[in-house]
């Protein structure tokens, strides 16, 4: 293991160019050689679809699976879930991750995040020692019905201290996400997928420790660039990036990598 | 059948693995002239060491034409000090930088905002920072504020703020303030915004700059030549084109999205409209410079992002060059 490796925690097939699931994966691959970044998770398929049916969760990580099984030296999978249809959601995590090569989950905006309907696929989850990734945002111009917010997965994190949770963005409103999430030590903060302020990284690092930060794009809407410029450009010391770059992600999926016999 | 594998760090690319080591400054320029030098010395970097050491990407001389000085009224930024965000411009390869100030936004006295802005400029260094002056046409008497940044100033251009200082780009005033401003040869710099609207402040919450009517604005106005700042957050596609297409009209690329966004851009736009812009210290300076190297480009449009469209341009409107 190459431990100043690049590890990107949020990228998407939809928004990038191709035809088939693993020619956007290739593709996305071919930026990320030329930005220096060794591996991609990859969530949700090549068409966004916020409050999926059982049917669309399941081509969803269909389309995922193609693409990671063409590069699994590269790429590893998270299950996209609905909590709306929890059975459904089950089935796909034990198809997808205990069944499956997929080491994640994504939850995005079906329902908010400290539903109880969460409970069951989080204690799934974490007994499959899959890592959640769950989106969350503050937006002063108002959040989407389903959509969560920090506040919402800390009380999350508090039914499910054994969970690993990642929160996707930081909550957006980073200045207040990252307070929010602080008192939870099974929550990372995400940096990606808002504009690159400066400041973010600084502040994350100095209210969460290093060990609790994550670097992911959120790309193809985003680009690789202004999210690793986050990293890169922060007033942070060299140790606290590398963890940020990867260290921390190779830490949260070394136990299902190893489940899986996955070699690194 | 499984597709052949892209390896990790190709090292193909004119401009090779973002996370190369410092080439020093002094290095770099002495290079800087000749494209096949610069492109040269990248390979040859990237071929010595192909893995990241977190160190800064350089990628070239670079003029920066969207920066700000002085203090964003919502956070204490890591580079908002001048001095610092000078380092940190020449650490990344800048030979100049265009400068509005944070003040401009909300102060009402932009007399005192641009003798500051022009004065902070100064203590720069040998032309390093070349002021853009705030002008806001809603004032009494603006014309004397513009009158005061070409001819008392000396500066090379403005800076408007059509959202934050409250009008539309179809007032009167807006067209006769590039009226002047093309009479006098001075850039104009309009930014459509300055954050993510998403997470604005309850009691600052500004809505970005409606372009819809600057097509039109630009066609009546001959000789005006306007920089874009920020603008690829909201401006896209068709109305894009059309402006581009209206007159001298340019874009940064600051807040340019998605991946590959440069070479989607250049789809579009052609390069020689298209300037290097970080809007840092509100952004990490980083970002603008990485998206250099995200896309595949030629060295050719290369150098004429990083440096050359925005050295031309000011050329044109009698800027001594950047060293």
């Amino acid at each position: 293991m190459n431990m100043s490796e690049i590890w990107d925690v949020h990228c998407h097939l939809s928004g990038v160019p191709g035809s088939t699931p693993e020619a956007r994966l290739g593709k996305l691959l071919e930026y990320a050689d030329r930005m220096g970044i060794a591996r991609l998770c990859v969530f949700m398929g090549m068409q966004f679809v916020e409050d999926p049916s059982p049917e669309q969760m399941r081509q969803q990580n269909d389309e995922v699976l193609r693409a990671v099984r063409q590069f699994s030296d590269r790429a590893f999978g998270f299950v996209y879930l609905n909590p709306n249809h929890t059975q459904a959601s089950l089935d796909e995590l034990d198809r997808c991750v205990r069944d499956g090569p997929m080491v994640g989950v994504k939850l995005w905006v079906a329902q908010h995040c400290n539903r109880p309907e969460l409970d069951p696929l989080i204690a799934r989850a974490t007994e499959l020692k899959a890592i959640v990734y769950q989106h969350t945002w503050l937006k002063i111009t108002g959040n989407l019905t389903g959509e969560s917010t920090p506040a919402d997965l800390a009380e999350l994190a508090q039914r499910h201290p054994q969970a690993t949770l990642i929160c996707g963005h930081s909550g957006g409103d980073w200045e207040q996400g990252l307070r929010t999430i602080r008192p939870y030590r099974n929550v990372l903060a995400e940096l990606g997928g808002g504009d690159p302020a400066a400041g973010f990284t600084e502040m994350a690092v100095r209210e969460l420790g290093a060990e609790r930060v994550i670097y992911g794009s959120d790309v193809g809407g985003r680009s690789f660039a202004s999210q690793l410029a986050k990293v890169l450009g922060a007033n942070v010391p060299n140790a606290a990036k590398q963890l940020i770059l990867g260290g921390n992600l190779r830490r949260l999926l070394a136990p299902i990598l190893k489940l899986k016999g996955v070699k690194l | 059948m499984k597709t052949a594998r892209p390896p990790i760090g190709n090292r193909q690319s004119a401009i090779g693995n973002p996370l190369l080591p410092l080439l020093s400054r002094r290095s770099f320029l002495s290079t800087a002239g000749a494209a096949s030098g610069l492109v040269a010395s990248l390979r040859a970097a990237a071929a010595a060491k192909p893995h990241h050491d977190l160190a800064l990407p350089t990628v070239g001389p670079l003029v920066d034409v969207n920066l700000n000085l002085s203090r964003w009224p919502l956070r204490r930024l890591p580079a908002d000090e001048t001095p610092v965000l000078v380092r940190k411009l020449r650490q990344c390869g800048a030979v100049q930088g265009w400068a509005g100030s944070f003040d401009g936004l909300l102060h009402k006295d932009l007399g005192a905002v641009n003798a500051r802005l022009a004065d902070e400029c100064r203590r720069a260094g040998r032309a390093f920072l070349l002021p853009f002056g705030m002008v806001n046409p809603m004032l009494p008497d603006w014309e004397e504020e513009l009158r005061r940044c070409a001819e008392a100033r000396r500066m090379p251009g403005i800076r408007l703020h059509p959202n934050y200082h409250g009008y539309r780009l179809d007032h009167p005033a807006f067209a006769r303030l590039l009226q002047l401003a093309a009479h006098r040869r001075l850039i104009v710099q309009l930014a459509l915004v300055m954050e993510d609207e998403r997470m604005m402040h309850p009691l600052l919450r500004v809505e970005p700059v409606d372009t819809a009517p600057l097509a039109g604005v630009v066609r009546q106005t001959p000789g005006v030549r306007l920089v874009l700042l920020n603008a690829m957050r909201t401006l896209r596609g068709q109305a894009l084109r059309d402006l581009i297409a209206a007159g001298e009209v340019y874009v940064e690329i600051s807040m340019l999205e998605g991946v590959g966004g440069l070479g989607n851009l250049l789809a579009q736009v052609p390069v020689e409209r298209v300037l290097f812009g970080s809007h840092a210290p509100l952004f990490y300076l980083e970002s603008a410079l990485l998206k250099l190297k995200e896309s595949p480009l030629l060295p050719g449009q290369l150098r004429a992002i990083a440096s050359g469209n925005a050295r031309r341009l000011s050329a044109e409107c009698g800027v001594r060059s950047a060293e």
